[in-house]
C-alpha cells in the first residue's frame, strides 16, 4: 500500500493541534507532522459560557493554516473534533456554523465519552506495552481542561470509567480567587479531589490496588524527558521519582518551571494543577508507576481512522471495552446477568441472520448488544416505570466509546422495548435523532422485543436457540423441556411489530429433547 | 563554578578592538608581496568596505548608547564612550596603514605593472585633458546636481556613503576675495590681509555628489607602450567644477564623504506590519547621524569648518585622508581586462565527489548523506535540490529559509516555479538581514505573487538558520529531504565564502526540520527534538553542556578536547566555560576568522587554548564544532557563531554530523586548517596576531590545499564506476 495520509485536528481547552499521519504497509501508522497553537478557548467557555469572538477568529485563522498544511500533504481524509470548551459554550451551534463557513472544514463536537474513548484509543495504539500494563489493576487518568476521566482496568478488562468535574483549567480558574498563598492551591485541590476519589473508591476501586497510573493530557510528558527509556514508547516514572518531581515543582513559579524543565512557558500554567491531580491520585490509589504516554485526541482519531479503513490491524478489542463498560453499568443497576447473557446469544443470532433484510452493520450490532445489556437497568429505580427509568439512567450515564447520539439510540431502544412504540413524527418531538437513526432504533427495538419475550420470566427456559431465515419467515427454534406458554404468548404480541419493521414474520418453535 | 573567576573584565578583549584587528589581518593580505597586484588591491578594497560597515553598525550603535547616557560596561570593562575613544585611535591608525599601503606599496607596483592611476587632474597630459573634458561634457555633466548653500537655502542632504565634492564659491562681483581665501589655509589667521567681514560672508558653500551611476574609475586612451592610464571620476569633476557654477568663481574644491548611523533597530513590538516598518526605516537610513567624515588631507580649513558645523561632526570623527577617498573603487580595478597575469586564476568550484548531475538528486541522497564544502565544491547540488523539487511530481512541499540571496537567485526562481507547479512552498524571508532588507522585500513580494506562503521572520528574532526541507511522497511513504548549511542560499557568495552543508533524508532530522518550520510559522515548539538544536531557546544551553562535559572528563583525568571553527567568539558565558575547561586541562583549538574576545595564555585560565585566524582568498565562514567526548567523538555544524546575538537573538540551528564518511570530512577540514602555516595568524597573549614562522616548514595553505584536493577528487573516477567495471581474471601463475 502506498502511503495514505490522514489529518486529525483536536480543538482542546488550551491548545488546538493537528497531527498528520501516514498509513503505510511496512511502517504502519506514523505521525509525520504535528502543529499546535495555544488558544485558550477553555478559559472563555468555563468562565463565561461562551468563546469570545477574538478567540473564534484566532481559531479560524489556525484552522485555515491547518487546512493549508493538509492540502500540502494531500491528505486522504481529515477529522476536526472539538471537545469540552465547545461543549461548555452556549453559543456552540452558531460558533460551529461560523467556523465551518470560514474554514470550509467540518467540525464534530465530541461528547465527553467519545472524546475519552479516542484518548484511550491513543494509548491502546501502543498495543504491546499497553496490554502489559493493564494486566494488573491500572487506571487511565485523562486530565482535560474541564474534567478528569478515570478509567479503571483489571486483568485486561475495563471495569469502569467515570468523569470527575475538575479540569486543570477550570480548577485553576475557580480556585485562584480563593487562594491565600500559592501553597493553599495544593491544599484546596487535594481536598476537592480527595473527596471525589473517596466516592470512586467506594463504588469501583474497592479492594483493588491500582499499581499503574496512565496519565493522558495535562502536559505532563514534557516534565519527564530525563526519565525516558530507550526502546520504550510509553515514558514512565516511579512513584518515588514522581514525588521528588512534585516537591521540586510545587515551590516554583510558572516561568521557573519553564526554564528548569525546558517547557514552553505557555504550557506551565496548566502543568501545576495537573501535577497536583496526579500526585493526589497516586497517593490515593497507592500507585507504583506513573505512565505518561504523551498522546492526544489526534492520535486516537487517527488510530480509529486506520482501524476503520483497515489500514492497521488492531490487536486490542475496543468493542470489548465498550461492552465491558456497559456490563459494569448493568451490574451497578442490578441487571440480571443470566437473562442478559441468554438474550445476547439469541439477539445477536437474529441480527446476523437478518443482515440482508435490515442492512445494518457492525456498529449497530454493538448498539443492539449494549441495548440488550442495559434493557432492564430501569428496574433498579422502579418496577412500575421500567422503560422511562432505563431511558433516564442510560441518558445520564456515559458509556465510553459511544457518542451522545448513539447513547440516545440505545436509550430509546431500551425505552421502546416495553413502552408503546412511537413513530417518527411523535419521537422526533423529543429528540434530535434523524430519520435514519430512528429507523435503526426501530429495527433494534423490534429485535429486542421478540428476544426479550423468549425469556419473559428471566428463567432462561429457552436454550440453544437456532435461528434461520426462510423466505418471509424468521424461525427461532429453542430447546426447552419447560412450559413456554407465557413466552409464546408474549412472542406473538411482539411479532407483529417485528413484521411491520422487517416484513418478515418471526416464528418461535420449541424443541423438546427426550 | 563561580562566574567571577572566569569572567573578569581583564580576561576579555573588547570586541570592536578585536574586529579592527581582524581588518588589519585583511590589510596584511594587501601588503603581502607574494600576492598578485590585483589580489592585493582587492584586499585593500575589502578593508575599506569592512570599515564602512563597521562604522555604520558598531560605531553608530556605541554613539547611540553614549547619547542615551548608557554606561553599562562591555565584557572587557569598557563603557561605550571609552570604547569609542579606543576605536577612534585604532581606526585612525588603520586608515593610515591603509593609505600607506596604497601610496607606498601599491601605487608603485601598479605603475610597474603598467597601470597608472592619475591621482591629481593637474598631472594629465594635453591629450588626456581633452579626453577627460569631453568625457565630462558628454557623460558626467548631464547627471550632476550641484547645490549651493546660502542663507536662503538649507544645507542639502548629503547621502550616506556617497562621495561628494565640496567647494567654496564666490559670486563673480566679489571675486577679488578669491586670492585672499585661498591663501588663508597657508597663513597664520592672525596675519590675514584685511578684508571686511561682510564681504567674507559672501563666500558660499557648494557641493556636488560624485554620481554613483557612473564608473568611479575612468580609463584614458592608451598612452605610449600600451600603458593603461586611469583617473578617478571626482578628479574629472574637480577639473571641470567651474562649469557647474557659472556665475561663481570656485575658490577651492575638495572631495569628502560621510558615514551615517545605519544601525537598523526595529521596534518590532510596535510594528503592526513588519514589512511597512522596514520600508519606513530604509528611508530613514539616509538621514542618520553623521558618525564619520572623510576628507582630503589638504582640504581648505574654511571648507572643513563649514562641513564640520553643518554635519555636526566632532574632530575625532574626521579622517584626513592622504589619497583618494573610499578605496572600495579598487574592487573595480580588480576586474580590469587584459591584466589576468596580475590576478589569481579564478577557481572553478568542483563537482561534489560521488554526485552525478544526470541522476535524480533524491536517489543520490537516499544512497547516503552528501557532504558539501563550498566553494571548493560547487553549490549547484543545492540549486539542483530545489529545482528538481520544484518540478518533481512526487514532491508535496518545499520549505526554506532565505537570509541573503543573490540577484536573480536561481533558488528563488525555483521556489516560485514550485508554487506555480502546485507544490506547497513555504519560505521564510528574513526581512531583517542587514543591508539586504530592500532586496529581501522584493523577493518576498515576488514569491508571494507566485503563490508561495511567505513568512516574514519572527518578532524580535532574526532567522539566520539555513535549512531547506523537501517533502516527497514515495512508494514506501512520505520521505523528507533536508539541506542544512552554515552559509546562505546565495549562489554568488557560495563562490567566495567557505561553507559546509549536508543533504540528508535521515528521518529524525526530517522530523526536526518539519518542527523547525512549524515553529517558524508560529506554532508550538515540538515536545522533543531528535537531532537539531535551535537558538535562541536551546543552543546556548547545549553548547555550554558540551563544553562542560569536556571539562568534567578532564577533571576525571580523561583526555578532553574541543576544536571549534567559527567567524566570531565574543560570548562571555561561552568564553567563561572555555576558560574553565582550559583550566581543567581540556585542549582547546579555536579557528576564529574575525572577532575573538577570548585571551590566550592567561596563567591558570587559558594556557590550553590556542586561537588562529585564517584570512585568505575565500572568506572563512563555516562553523564546525568538535568535542572529544571521551572517545565517542561528536561533530557538529551550525549557522551560529559563539556570539550573544547568535545564541540569544537569532534562530540558528546546530546539526550533528553522524555519518562516518561525513565525520571524516569534517575532521579533515579541521585538521588541515589547524596545520595552515601560510594564511593563519596566531593570537598572542598580548592580543596581537602573528603569522607563523615558516622557516624550515612545509608550507600548507588550507584554502589552496582544499582547492587542489577538490580538483583531484573530481578527476578521480567515481567509486560506483570503479565497481561496475568487470576486471578479467589473470591466468593463475604456476605455483
Amino acid at each position: 500500500m502506498a502511503g495514505r495520509t490522514f489529518a486529525a485536528i483536536g480543538i482542546g481547552s488550551t491548545e488546538t493541534e493537528m497531527k498528520v499521519f501516514e498509513f503505510e504497509t511496512r511502517r504502519g501508522m506514523r505521525e509525520i507532522d504535528w502543529v499546535s497553537r495555544r488558544l485558550n478557548l477553555g478559559l472563555d467557555a468555563y468562565t463565561l459560557g461562551r468563546i469570545s469572538q477574538e478567540n473564534i477568529n484566532d481559531l479560524c485563522e489556525t484552522l485555515n493554516d491547518f487546512r493549508r498544511i493538509m492540502e500540502g500533504y494531500k491528505v486522504e481524509s481529515y477529522r476536526v473534533c472539538a471537545t469540552s470548551a465547545f461543549r461548555a459554550s452556549r453559543n456552540m451551534s452558531i460558533m460551529r456554523d461560523y467556523i465551518e463557513k470560514q474554514t470550509g472544514l467540518t467540525i464534530e463536537v465530541l461528547s465527553n465519552s467519545e472524546q475519552r474513548f479516542y484518548d484511550y484509543k491513543s494509548i491502546a495504539s501502543v498495543t504491546e506495552e499497553f496490554e502489559n500494563i493493564i494486566q494488573n489493576p491500572a487506571a487511565i487518568v485523562d486530565i482535560g481542561g474541564n474534567s478528569i476521566q478515570i478509567s479503571l482496568f483489571d486483568n485486561d478488562k475495563l471495569i469502569t470509567t467515570q468523569n470527575i468535574r475538575m479540569g486543570n483549567v477550570s480548577t485553576r480558574e475557580k480556585l485562584i480567587p480563593l487562594l491565600k498563598n500559592p501553597e493553599h492551591f495544593v491544599k484546596l485541590v487535594e481536598e476537592l479531589l480527595g473527596h471525589e476519589l473517596e466516592g470512586f473508591n467506594k463504588l469501583y476501586q474497592k479492594d483493588r490496588q491500582i499499581k499503574n497510573l496512565i496519565v493522558v493530557g495535562g502536559n505532563l510528558t514534557e516534565l519527564i524527558h530525563s526519565f525516558e527509556k530507550e526502546g520504550k514508547q510509553i515514558p514512565s516514572i516511579t512513584a518515588a521519582q514522581f514525588q521528588k518531581l512534585y516537591e521540586e515543582i510545587i515551590p516554583l513559579e510558572p516561568d521557573e518551571i519553564a526554564w528548569k524543565f525546558d517547557i514552553a512557558p505557555e504550557k506551565t500554567s496548566v502543568i501545576m494543577p495537573s501535577v497536583v491531580f496526579c500526585r493526589c491520585m497516586m497517593e490515593h490509589f497507592g500507585v507504583e508507576t506513573v505512565w505518561l504516554p504523551g498522546f492526544s485526541l489526534a492520535d486516537g482519531l487517527a488510530y480509529d481512522y486506520g482501524e476503520k479503513k483497515k489500514y492497521i490491524r488492531c490487536v486490542h478489542s475496543f468493542e470489548e471495552d465498550i461492552i465491558a463498560a456497559a456490563r459494569n453499568i448493568s451490574k451497578r443497576y442490578k441487571g440480571d446477568p443470566a437473562h442478559v447473557k441468554n438474550l445476547e446469544a439469541i439477539g445477536l443470532k437474529v441480527f446476523d441472520k437478518m443482515k440482508k433484510i435490515h442492512g445494518l452493520g457492525k456498529r449497530e450490532r454493538l448498539l443492539l448488544q449494549i441495548s440488550i445489556i442495559l434493557h432492564n437497568c430501569g428496574k433498579y429505580i422502579s418496577l412500575e416505570n421500567v422503560s422511562e427509568c432505563a431511558y433516564n439512567i442510560i441518558m445520564a450515564t456515559e458509556i465510553i466509546g459511544l457518542s451522545h447520539t448513539e447513547r440516545e439510540m440505545v436509550a430509546f431502544t431500551v425505552k421502546l422495548n416495553t413502552s408503546p412504540f412511537e413513530y417518527f413524527a411523535e419521537l422526533s418531538q423529543n429528540t434530535n435523532l434523524t430519520e435514519e437513526q430512528y429507523l435503526i432504533v426501530a429495527k433494534m427495538t423490534a429485535i429486542l422485543r421478540i428476544i426479550n419475550a423468549l425469556d419473559r420470566t428471566h428463567r432462561q427456559k429457552c436454550k440453544n436457540a437456532s435461528v434461520s431465515l426462510k423466505e418471509n419467515e424468521l424461525q427461532i427454534v429453542v430447546e426447552s423441556q419447560e412450559d413456554l406458554t407465557l413466552e409464546a404468548g408474549t412472542f406473538r404480541e411482539k411479532a407483529d411489530f417485528f413484521e411491520e419493521v422487517f416484513n418478515v414474520r418471526p416464528v418461535f418453535r420449541q424443541k423438546k429433547k427426550f | 563554578m563561580s562566574e567571577s573567576i572566569y569572567e573578569k573584565p581583564e580576561y576579555f578583549t573588547n570586541r570592536e578592538i578585536s574586529w579592527l584587528g581582524f581588518n588589519s589581518r585583511v590589510l596584511s593580505e594587501a601588503k603581502d608581496k607574494s600576492l598578485p597586484l590585483l589580489e592585493r588591491l582587492k584586499f585593500l578594497s575589502i578593508t575599506a568596505s569592512n570599515l564602512d560597515e563597521f562604522f555604520m553598525i558598531r560605531v553608530a550603535s556605541l554613539k547611540d548608547m553614549v547619547h542615551a547616557k548608557y554606561t553599562k560596561k562591555d565584557i572587557a570593562g569598557l563603557t561605550p564612550s571609552e570604547q569609542l575613544k579606543l576605536i577612534g585611535e585604532e581606526a585612525h591608525t588603520l586608515v593610515q596603514q591603509q593609505y600607506s599601503t596604497y601610496n607606498r606599496s601599491l601605487l608603485p607596483v601598479m605603475k610597474q605593472c603598467g597601470l597608472e592611476l592619475i591621482t591629481e587632474h593637474e598631472r594629465l597630459s594635453k591629450e588626456q585633458e581633452e579626453y577627460v573634458d569631453q568625457y565630462f561634457e558628454e557623460n558626467v555633466y548631464p547627471v550632476l546636481t550641484p547645490m549651493a548653500l546660502d542663507s536662503s537655502r538649507p544645507f542639502p542632504l548629503i547621502r550616506n556613503k556617497t562621495l561628494n565634492i565640496g567647494a567654496l564659491v564666490l559670486k563673480k562681483e566679489v571675486a577679488w576675495l578669491k586670492e585672499e581665501v585661498s591663501d588663508e589655509g597657508k597663513k597664520d589667521s592672525g596675519k590675514k590681509k584685511s578684508s571686511s567681514k561682510e564681504e567674507k560672508e559672501k563666500l558660499e558653500f557648494a557641493t556636488v555628489q560624485v554620481p554613483s551611476v557612473l564608473p568611479r574609475v575612468v580609463f584614458l586612451p592608451e598612452g605610449k607602450k600600451g600603458k593603461r592610464c586611469a583617473i578617478l571620476l571626482e578628479q574629472i569633476i574637480e577639473r571641470n567644477i567651474d562649469k557647474l557654477f557659472l556665475n561663481y568663481d570656485v575658490v577651492c574644491a575638495h572631495p569628502y564623504r560621510i558615514m551615517r548611523n545605519a544601525d537598523l533597530t526595529i521596534e518590532e513590538d510596535e510594528a503592526a506590519d513588519l514589512l511597512k516598518e522596514i520600508q519606513k526605516l530604509l528611508k530613514k537610513r539616509q538621514w542618520g547621524e553623521v558618525i564619520r567624515l572623510e576628507i582630503e588631507d589638504k582640504m581648505e580649513p574654511k571648507l572643513l569648518k563649514i562641513l564640520k558645523k553643518e554635519l555636526n561632526v566632532k574632530d575625532e570623527d574626521i579622517y584626513k585622508i592622504n589619497g583618494p577617498l573610499d578605496l572600495t573603487f579598487l574592487m573595480k580595478l580588480y576586474g580590469t581586462e587584459g591584466m589576468e597575469e596580475y590576478r589569481n586564476k579564478p577557481y572553478q568550484p568542483q563537482p561534489v565527489p560521488g554526485m552525478n548531475d544526470e541522476e535524480d538528486i533524491f536517489t543520490q541522497i537516499r544512497r547516503g548523506d552528501i557532504f558539501l564544502h563550498h566553494p571548493y565544491m560547487t553549490f549547484s547540488p543545492v540549486i539542483q535540490f530545489v529545482r528538481q523539487a520544484a518540478s518533481d511530481p512526487d514532491v508535496l512541499a518545499i520549505k526554506q529559509t532565505l537570509y541573503r540571496v543573490s540577484g536573480n537567485s536561481p533558488i528563488v526562481a525555483a521556489l516560485a516555479q514550485a508554487a506555480e507547479n502546485g507544490k506547497q512552498v513555504t519560505v521564510l524571508v528574513e526581512l531583517k538581514a542587514r543591508f539586504d532588507e530592500e532586496n529581501n522585500i522584493l523577493w518576498a513580494k515576488m514569491l508571494e505573487k507566485a503563490g508561495c506562503h511567505v513568512i516574514y521572520g519572527l518578532l524580535g528574532l532574526k532567522t539566520h538558520s539555513k535549512i531547506t526541507l523537501v517533502v516527497r511522497r514515495e512508494e514506501d511513504g512520505i520521505r523528507r529531504y533536508v539541506h542544512l548549511g552554515t552559509g546562505n542560499y546565495n549562489d554568488s557568495t557560495a563562490k567566495q565564502y567557505t561553507d559546509c552543508g549536508i543533504l540528508t533524508c535521515s528521518e529524525p532530522i526530517g522530523e526536526d526540520a518539519t518542527a523547525v518550520f512549524n515553529m517558524l510559522s508560529g506554532y508550538s515548539e515540538p515536545k522533543r527534538w531528535n537531532k537539531l538544536v535551535l537558538a535562541p531557546i536551546w543552543l546556548r544551553k547545549r553548547f555550554l553542556e558540551l563544553i562542560r562535559r569536556e571539562t568534567a572528563y578532564a577533571r576525571e583525568g580523561h583526555p578532553a578536547q574541543i576544536i571549534a571553527k567559527m567567524n566570531s567568539l565574543c560570548d562571555q558565558e561561552i568564553i567563561g566555560a572555555l576558560y574553565e575547561a582550559s583550566a581543567a586541562g581540556v585542549k582547546i583549538d579555536l579557528i576564529i576568522r574575525g572577532i575573538c574576545c577570548l585571551k590566550v595564555g592567561i596563567p591558570g585560565i587559558s594556557e590550553n587554548i590556542h586561537v588562529r585566524s585564517i584570512v585568505g582568498n575565500f572568506l572563512e565562514h563555516a562553523r564546525i564544532f568538535y568535542f572529544r567526548n571521551d572517545g565517542e567523538e561528536e561533530f557538529y555544524m551550525s549557522s551560529a557563531d559563539w556570539m550573544p546575538r547568535n545564541l540569544d537573538k537569532r534562530v540558528e540551528i546546530l546539526f550533528p554530523i553522524e555519518d562516518p564518511r561525513l565525520r571524516e570530512e569534517a575532521r579533515h577540514i579541521l585538521d588541515i586548517q589547524l596545520e595552515d602555516n601560510v594564511k593563519a595568524h596566531i593570537l598572542q597573549p598580548d592580543g596581537n596576531y602573528e603569522k607563523i614562522d615558516k622557516r624550515g616548514k612545509v608550507l600548507i595553505c588550507a584554502q589552496d590545499y582544499f582547492c587542489r584536493e577538490a580538483v583531484e577528487r573530481a578527476k578521480a573516477p567515481r567509486e560506483e564506476e570503479q565497481t561496475r567495471i568487470f576486471t578479467p581474471a589473470q591466468p593463475a601463475e604456476d605455483v
